[in-house]
């Protein structure tokens, strides 16, 4: 499946309060699209909406991959809380989806994936027997294992110590490369340090922000990536 | 092993309150019997009294075991479609309005004499709390989880049963350690008002042969069997649950 680009505009509302819009927001095809902006800005809502989740918000608009095919069946969504089943060892956390759907669970794969998260020794374990960052990476592991072409990042990094974040960063950049990726976040570093492209989503409505120009994912000690990041931190404390 | 003293000293110092009480207030055995003279009985009539908490602890097993089942099936149902929730829950509530007690004689009446009257106050009585207890944890699943399921294209039974039911089970559990404490009650009122076994039975029998001693040795009996159920149920939920995220 090529990944398609995605596709939201309009006005979305919750008990009658705007959240955002009217806005429109574009996510390029196969690259990795970073929204920034405050807590309380309606990020999380616009993500929801694309992963078809938002059913307590009123909506008029559209939200939808640029081909126009549904976007069902396509999307893989990580949150900032884990989401691990804590009755599950890893492997099955990572194997959920299949079993969820009816279909054999594909362990030879999913050990594969672990590996490749650096978690081929805790497959047997389960969650609470993990670090934070272990965690998250077993949820980008059952993220990979789902082997989607959108994958939907909702603050998945923003509870995890400085050095356990930028490891996270490298390897969720290296592994979800190629794929349509929306990434919510309210950090500045780490957009800067990820974003393809970068949307600043403020109430004022977005505002596209050009990245240096080095591909993602940048040295977090970079002069260009630090700048950056002053720059975008400096366009969040202007714009209200 | 603290626990197992702390409980003995507890115990201990019931049965000496106890005795103090009968000593010093001087009431006739046949109002207040000692507990020398309980264990006495509790010695000497053990045949007797283990022959009818035999028929008691049947009655509250199979009362357990019909009621979990039951209310483990409808906590589903309910949570699953809300038409169900629509119909059924307001008659489950109502059905709470109606003192279960009061039920008896026309459970008597319906089912006879025998085992199943019983089985059926202590099914009653437990039916509920194990049924809203389930279905108000399989309520409370994590919104987070539905849509992570949601997303990944699961169908509403496999989000049942591969999700809320095990997200659930420690509510469940909580209802079945309430279950264990309250069905030995509707066996007891279940004979009380109609038998010709178990231990409400003697009760009845020795209070009106003014047999004080022996009511209070089949009480403490009934007791015994209350704590120990309450205490397998006890250690199976958590031996379950610890199973289930160790």
């Amino acid at each position: 499946m090529t990944p398609p680009a995605l596709h939201l505009s309009g006005i979305a509302r919750i008990g009658g309060m705007r959240i955002f819009g009217p806005l429109t927001l574009e996510a390029p095809a196969g690259r990795w699209t970073c929204l920034l902006g405050p807590s309380g800005v309606g990020k999380s809502t616009a993500l929801r909406l694309l992963a078809g989740l938002g059913d307590e918000v009123a909506f008029e608009g559209g939200a939808q991959a640029a081909d126009g095919l549904p976007l069902t069946d396509r999307v893989a969504l990580m949150a900032q809380s884990d989401l691990l089943m804590p009755w599950l060892d890893v492997l099955g956390n990572v194997t959920l989806g299949a079993r969820l759907r009816g279909q054999r669970a594909d362990e030879a794969r999913a050990r594969e994936v672990l590996a490749r998260v650096g978690l081929t020794e805790h497959a047997e374990k389960k969650p609470h027997a993990l670090s934070g960052g272990q965690r998250q990476r077993a949820a980008l592991a059952r993220t990979l294992m789902e082997d989607r072409p959108v994958v939907l990042l909702d603050e998945p990094f923003s509870a995890l110590d400085a050095r356990t974040r930028a490891r996270m960063q490298d390897l969720a950049a290296e592994l979800l490369e190629g794929r349509t990726v929306l990434h919510v976040t309210h950090d500045a570093a780490e957009a800067a340090r990820l974003g393809h492209r970068i949307l600043l989503m403020t109430d004022a409505g977005l505002q596209d922000v050009t990245p240096p120009e080095a591909a993602p994912p940048r040295p977090y000690d970079a002069p260009e990536t630090l700048s950056f990041q002053g720059r975008l931190l400096r366009l969040l404390m202007e714009t209200q | 092993m603290t626990r197992a003293l702390r409980i003995t000293g507890v115990a201990v110092l019931a049965v000496l309150l106890w005795q103090a009480l009968v000593t010093f207030t001087g009431l006739p055995r046949f109002i207040l019997p000692g507990p020398l003279l309980v264990a006495e009985t509790l010695w000497t009539s053990r045949a007797l009294i283990a022959e009818h908490a035999l028929v008691t602890s049947a009655e509250v097993l199979a009362g357990l075991g019909i009621g979990a089942v039951l209310g483990f099936g409808s906590a589903i149902l309910l949570a699953a479609s809300p038409l169900a929730r629509t119909v059924l829950r307001p008659m489950l509530v109502f059905s709470q309005a109606v003192p279960v007690f009061a039920l008896a004689p026309i459970l008597t009446l319906w089912l006879g004499y025998g085992l199943w009257s019983k089985i059926a106050m202590a099914l009653l009585i437990i039916y509920f709390p194990v049924t809203s207890a389930f279905f108000d944890a399989l309520m409370r699943t994590p919104g987070d989880w539905l849509g992570l399921a949601r997303v990944m294209g699961a169908g509403p039974s496999r989000v049942m049963w591969r999700i809320r039911v095990p997200a659930a089970l420690p509510g469940f559990a909580s209802g079945l350690r309430l279950a264990a404490v309250y069905a030995p009650i509707g066996a007891i009122i279940g004979e009380w008002v109609g038998a010709s076994k178990g231990l409400g039975y003697l009760m009845l029998l020795a209070n009106g042969r003014a047999k004080i001693d022996l009511m209070f040795a089949a009480l403490i009996v009934l007791a015994v069997l209350t704590l120990a159920l309450h205490a397998a149920v006890d250690a199976g939920c958590r031996r379950l649950l610890a199973a289930r995220e160790s």
